[in-house]
């Protein structure tokens, strides 16, 4: 028995010993960065007092869509002003939805003056803590957020939509195209009817197959609907679907390498993803509803800067105002009488010819009327 | 030996816990990142201020109760994978009640709670008794039932409670376990009554296992079937009762979070994780109820505490994750630790 107890004791100080000597090691290392940090914070005084984070949604920071274009933005505008990650710029990632508020929390306490929250899903998270901080800036991007420190960034996602739906109409060949939807929710319906009013606008007979995922970030789901879409006979997807929409963009290539000849497109979101659809000399991305997020969260930065931010207000980015654009970076998918098919509705929707429908209530008015 | 039984029980969750820590050393070391820098700020993360230590107490607060969900079914030798789609239906039903009633608080909210622990509960109660009447696996039934009860919640929140919206309205401040009081104490963080139903339900779980008839019975079913049955124990009620059981504190997670936390529910796009941690919980915990409230406890601290480390000490988020996971790895295979040290022990003699 006595031994025994020798024994683990033994056991537990040999573990504490090698807790100390890997304590030991890291010493030296301590100083180092210690006086790095120094340089830096200097660096960061000399250029701007300003900082600016993000917090973001279970996408993550690398989701190739509105979070990432968002921290592009703000990386952008950090860089030119010579700040780096962490000295006047940063963000937190939400892995689940218990991080948004100890992450928004964490960035008032390190007295951050603008605080973004990216994606719909940190509307009360947010709401809340614009209460509790009077003194700091907060930013929503797609959604709206009601209080004196706060601006709501929104989009006109339904007239973008509604331009890829126009060349989605152009391009399908089997008067059968697809939507992807992230979570069934106002925001991605406004992408849904905007889309399919586009596609019918052009031509009343084409099917729309509709389908939410129930995730942005399941992409194993993306790809699961993509096949049973295509097998359909589906030939062009639209995805509002964030990292879901990836598995889209993985079913069409795989379906392009084995089968060239087949024509498929996917219809990218929130960012050019031209590059999601390069296979080999083929590309399937057909064109991006672009939200420039980026162009707007320093649109907010810059005024913030001016003194100017805008208290309150909720700030509609459209066509107009450089915050939706459709990608033509792919050439030979688009040509030139897609583009200006979509040209002309574009003028039609910027002249007030066309309302274009945000719900699914207008979108059937709008169908109707056609 | 008894003693030494209870000291192995201590002893190798702590050496798990320490060996977790100096492989994530070892990994922000070889990542060129400081780990002391590392540590202290995952420490100062979950309990710098009031605000942190509130939120890790908040944290905390349903891994209790998941995790003691997972360990009641165990001590029947069950095994609840269910407690995910458990605290779901318990948070829908806790929020449901909260929203659709009106009656002053002393009704209101133990109604409220109650109705998360009843919903979770029946959760419990289906896998029970498929398990108890017709032998059907308790582990493939409550998994999917987990997705069941996601993607029902899901549908329930966007066509009934709300009118195709994502999150419903706040409950009343009459069904709520929000404490301004707490909150203050605490720089507003959003730690809430709920940690003392938490705990409670703790001391509950000890007096049922090892105080009462039932508790008996349940631990004997689990330890052999078939000896159970002979000596005259009816298996299939304690096979469900411990379902139910578990599946009630499963529920009470789901309404601290509905009634404490959020004071909603939301669209969820997957798992709350709060079930399948609370397999890891009770796992570390040793299945007793005392070792599940420090197992808890160190899974809402790290969960906290990983936010601050890479804001102060430069860590990128994806390496926290491997740091937290390997930390859980360690924890989780446990029964290597206990076998080596058998081992290193008869050598001894």
């Amino acid at each position: 028995m006595k031994n025994r107890i020798f024994l683990l004791f033994v056991l537990f100080l040999s573990i504490g010993l090698f807790l100390a000597a890997c304590g030991g090691a890291t010493e030296d290392n301590n100083a180092g960065t210690e006086g790095n940090g120094d340089n830096a914070s200097e660096n960061e005084e000399a250029s701007s007092d300003y900082q600016v984070a993000m917090v973001t949604d279970e996408g993550g920071v690398d989701d190739k869509s509105f979070n990432q274009s968002a921290w592009e933005g703000i990386q952008g505008w950090g860089e030119e002003l010579g700040l780096s990650k962490g000295e006047g710029f940063d963000y937190a990632q939400s892995d689940e939805k218990a991080d948004y508020m100890p992450n928004i929390t964490r960035f008032v306490r390190d007295e951050y003056d603008l605080v973004f929250g990216v994606g719909f899903k940190l509307k009360e998270d947010l709401q809340s803590a614009a209460e509790q901080f009077p003194d700091t800036n907060f930013a929503l991007v797609d959604e709206v957020i009601d209080a004196p420190n706060a601006v709501s960034i929104l989009f006109k996602e339904h007239e973008g939509s509604f331009l890829v739906g126009v060349a989605a109409a152009m391009k399908t060949k089997t008067n059968n195209v697809g939507f992807v939807g992230g979570i069934d929710s106002p925001l991605i319906k406004k992408f849904e009817s905007g889309f399919i009013a586009g596609v019918k606008s052009v031509n009343p007979d084409i099917e729309v197959d509709v389908q939410y995922a129930e995730s942005f970030t399941d992409s194993a789901k993306g790809k699961l609907i993509a096949t049973n879409m295509y097998d359909s006979g589906v030939d062009v997807i639209y995805h509002a679907a964030g990292g879901t929409g990836n598995g889209v963009f993985n079913q069409a290539k795989d379906i392009k390498q084995n089968d060239s000849d087949r024509e498929i497109w996917v219809i990218g979101v929130d960012r050019d993803q031209h590059d999601e659809g390069q296979i080999g000399e083929h590309n399937v991305t057909l064109t991006s509803m672009v939200k420039r997020v980026d162009v707007a969260v320093q649109d907010v930065i810059n005024r913030g800067i001016n003194g100017e931010f805008p208290e309150g207000e909720q700030i509609e980015y459209g066509i107009e105002e450089n915050g939706i654009s459709v990608a033509t970076t792919n050439e030979e998918a688009m040509t030139e009488e897609i583009i200006s098919a979509v040209e002309d509705w574009q003028e039609k929707i910027l002249n007030g010819e066309v309302e274009v429908p945000q719900t699914m209530d207008e979108l059937e008015a709008f169908v109707d009327s056609l | 030996m008894i003693s030494n039984n209870k000291m192995f029980g201590i002893l190798v969750p702590i050496i798990s816990v320490l060996l977790g820590l100096i492989a994530g050393a070892i990994i922000m070391l070889g990542s060129g990142h400081n780990p002391i820098r590392g540590y202290v700020a995952l420490w100062n993360g979950a309990f710098g201020d009031g605000y942190t230590l509130g939120e890790t107490i908040r944290r905390t607060t349903p891994l209790i109760l998941t995790g003691l969900a997972v360990a009641f079914a165990f001590k029947t030798g069950l095994f609840n994978i269910g407690a995910e789609g458990q605290v779901i239906i318990g948070w829908l039903a806790a929020v449901w009640v909260g929203l659709v009633i009106d009656a002053p608080m002393i009704i209101h909210l133990p109604l409220s709670v109650l109705a998360g622990a009843i919903a979770g509960g029946l959760w419990g109660f289906l896998p029970g008794i498929l398990k108890a009447k017709l032998g059907v696996h308790e582990v493939i039934v409550t998994i999917m039932m987990n997705y069941i009860a996601l993607f029902t919640t899901n549908e329930i929140i966007r066509s009934v409670l709300t009118d195709g919206k994502t999150t419903t309205e706040s409950i009343p401040q009459t069904a709520s376990l929000a404490s301004a009081w707490l909150q203050g104490l605490t720089l507003y963080s959003r730690v809430h009554y709920g940690i003392l139903i938490a705990l409670f339900a703790a001391f509950l779980m000890w007096f049922i296992i090892e105080r009462t008839t039932y508790g008996y019975e349940l631990k004997a079913v689990g330890f052999n079937q078939h000896a159970s049955n002979y000596s005259g124990m009816n298996v299939s009620k304690n096979i469900i009762l411990s379902m139910v059981i578990a599946g009630a504190f499963a529920g009470l997670a789901g309404a601290m979070e509905g009634l404490g936390t959020y004071g909603s529910i939301s669209v969820m796009s997957g798992f709350t994780n709060l079930g399948f941690d609370g397999i890891a919980v009770a796992l570390l915990g040793s299945n007793h109820a005392f070792g599940i409230v420090i197992a808890a406890l160190l899974f809402g601290a790290l969960k906290e505490g990983a936010g601050e480390m890479p804001t102060t000490a430069g860590v990128p988020t994806e390496l926290v994750d491997i740091i937290i996971a390997l930390i859980i790895f360690f924890v989780a295979s446990s029964y290597m630790i206990r076998w080596a040290i058998l081992r290193f022990k008869k050598e001894e003699k």
